[in-house]
């Protein structure tokens, strides 16, 4: 009596081949990553050392180490967090709790979208005409980092928008119901439970940051500049520019040269996100619901 | 009128075109405990979203007529959050906050102001007593709201309405997912609320409006069909509407 039936097997085995497939479409997904890692670390592994990290650059960049643009990329990508995490939580929050649903909010949506899809280059002549120009900030560390951060944040402001939506609307009706005001209930109850998935935009911000090219070539990433930023003010060298320029614009670099930089530029945004998915796990395990 | 604690009046609520409420008028009287029985799609539960507003963030839905609480109509309130801090609700369907069960019973008082440990640590201790879950929870008053049994937190949210210390509590359904023992301790603690509070019990138990309410409305399709004594309803010769009196006996509904 409970025996399958042909139908049964039929159905088993159509699962059994989906998923197969599916494996299948992940595991090559996951080729190009392990490919790109392996190269780096065979050509490039070699160069690691601390010397490497710790000095600057000699010789027209064809020796020496990385540490001006390993510091300037840092500058960058902190300044461009700070500025664009803050605005962009706030306009999210803004749109996905207290903006009414009308014209004037489907068309700001609708510039956000857009705002994400603009090439990084329209930006950087945006950053340099409205930073460095317009505002005079010159080709500076803080005309780069605010351009990264108009750059990136669609990205913020789309995560932490799905974020605060994937919060039961039953939990705000609860809180209203007993008197909260809409900010009491963000607070207190929404905002808290949002943090991992907001994370998660900060997490591709900072990955998107830390390897633009474009947007700081004009705005405030140097060439060569073999010293470390004194304030915001300065130029400074960027990992992502300083790869592209040792990659194509300097003669006679040993071949190892660019793989190690491109190699601690991964390691800085794995790092970074190890720290933020590290974050967020924990963020996770206290999930309250 | 102005003994009343809610007074309505033709009041009709409608979603976008659907009335779901039509010319509806009764009161409820201070300190008593006024009960709402009829069918499924009434109008029951879209009454007690208008006594604190709900309207206001339930899409589509409005209301014409008159709605005093405390002497009070409900629109003339421009500060909504005065007017609910004073209304305790429990629906149907519990909602713990992602928050500890002490949080969530401490979070209405802390809107109020409270900020003292002790004084909390005696309200949560209080209201949780009240709604019959200190016993199962005292051990563990940090772990989450929303992690409790159904049940559970069906008596967390009468527990954190308690808290809020109303003037008015609405009730809608509460026992829909509690068991039946402590259902009647929850109903013998409504019973001594009086004493502090009007408390309005939409119920589709028919004895539990019976036990507990001092009066009972019927609602049908969206009409007020009847206030009356509760017992009345149960009266062989009470000259009650013949629709009420279906309903209450069972032969429809
Ligand atoms: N948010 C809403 N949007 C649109 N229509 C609604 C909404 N809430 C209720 N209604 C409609 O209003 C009418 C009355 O619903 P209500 O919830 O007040 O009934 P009820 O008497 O509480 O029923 P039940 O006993 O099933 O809880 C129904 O026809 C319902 O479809
Ligand atoms: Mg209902």
């Amino acid at each position: 009596m409970f025996e399958a039936t042909d139908l049964n097997r039929r159905d088993a085995r159509t699962q059994r081949l989906v998923r197969a497939l599916f494996l299948l479409m992940t595991v090559l997904l996951a080729a190009p990553v392990l490919l790109i890692l392996g190269v780096l670390l065979v050509k490039g592994g070699t160069m690691l050392s601390w010397d490497f990290l710790f000095t600057e650059p000699t010789n027209g960049m064809t020796a020496g180490g990385v540490l001006p643009a390993l510091v300037g990329t840092v500058w960058l990508v902190a300044i461009a967090l700070l500025a664009s995490v803050p605005v962009g939580v706030a306009a999210a929050v803004y749109l996905s709790e207290y903006a009414p649903d009308n014209v004037l909010t489907r068309v700001i949506n609708l510039a956000i979208i857009n705002l994400a899809g603009v090439p990084s280059i329209v930006h950087a002549l945006f950053g340099l005409g409205a930073f460095v120009i317009f505002f005079g900030f010159g080709t500076s560390i803080l005309a780069a980092s605010l351009t990264l951060a108009i750059m990136t944040l669609p990205v913020v402001i789309v995560a932490t928008r799905e974020a605060l939506q994937a919060v039961p609307h039953a939990f705000r009706e609860a809180c209203w119901n007993m008197g909260a005001t809409r900010w009491q209930t963000i607070w207190r109850v929404v905002l808290p439970n949002a943090v991992s998935g907001i994370l998660t935009g900060v997490i591709l911000e900072v990955s998107r940051t830390a390897g633009e090219t474009a947007p700081i070539m004009f705005t405030g990433a140097a060439f060569f500049l073999p010293f470390l930023p004194a304030s915001v003010f300065d130029q400074t060298m960027a990992m992502s520019l300083h790869l592209f320029v040792i990659a194509t614009q300097v003669p006679d670099v040993p071949e190892a040269l660019p793989y190690g930089v491109a190699l601690v530029l991964i390691g800085m945004v794995l790092a970074m996100n190890a720290l933020s998915i590290g974050l967020r796990t924990w963020l996770r395990q206290k999930k309250k619901w | 009128m102005s003994d009343a604690e809610i007074a309505v009046r033709d009041l009709t609520i409608r979603y976008g075109q659907h009335v779901a409420l039509k010319g509806a008028s009764f009161e409820v009287r201070p300190h008593e405990i006024f009960g709402i029985i009829g069918p499924a799609n009434s109008g029951k539960t879209s009454f007690l979203k208008v006594l604190n507003r709900m309207d206001t963030f339930t899409a589509g839905m409005h209301f014409e007529g008159q709605v005093e609480v405390g002497g009070r109509d409900v629109r003339a309130w421009r500060n909504l959050y005065a007017l609910r801090r004073q209304i305790g609700v429990v629906f149907p369907l519990p909602v713990g906050l992602p928050l500890s069960v002490y949080d969530n019973v401490a979070f209405a008082p802390r809107l109020a102001g409270v900020r003292a440990k002790a004084d909390l640590n005696v309200i949560v201790e209080g209201c949780l007593r009240r709604a019959a879950l200190w016993d199962e929870v005292k051990d563990r008053l940090n772990a989450l709201g929303s992690l409790l049994s159904g049940g559970q937190q069906q008596r967390l949210t009468i527990a954190r309405a308690l808290s809020q210390k109303p003037r008015i509590l609405l009730l809608d359904e509460f026992s829909i997912a509690v068991d039946p023992v402590t259902t009647m301790r929850i109903e013998a603690v409504l019973s001594e609320l009086k004493a502090e509070m009007t408390i309005v019990l939409v119920t589709n138990l028919v004895q539990q409006a019976r036990r507990l309410a001092d009066r009972t409305a019927f609602f049908l399709m969206g009409e007020c069909v009847t206030v009356a004594p509760t017992e009345q309803f149960f009266l062989r010769d009470a000259d009650l509407d013949p629709r009420a009196r279906d309903y209450v006996e069972g032969r429809f509904g």
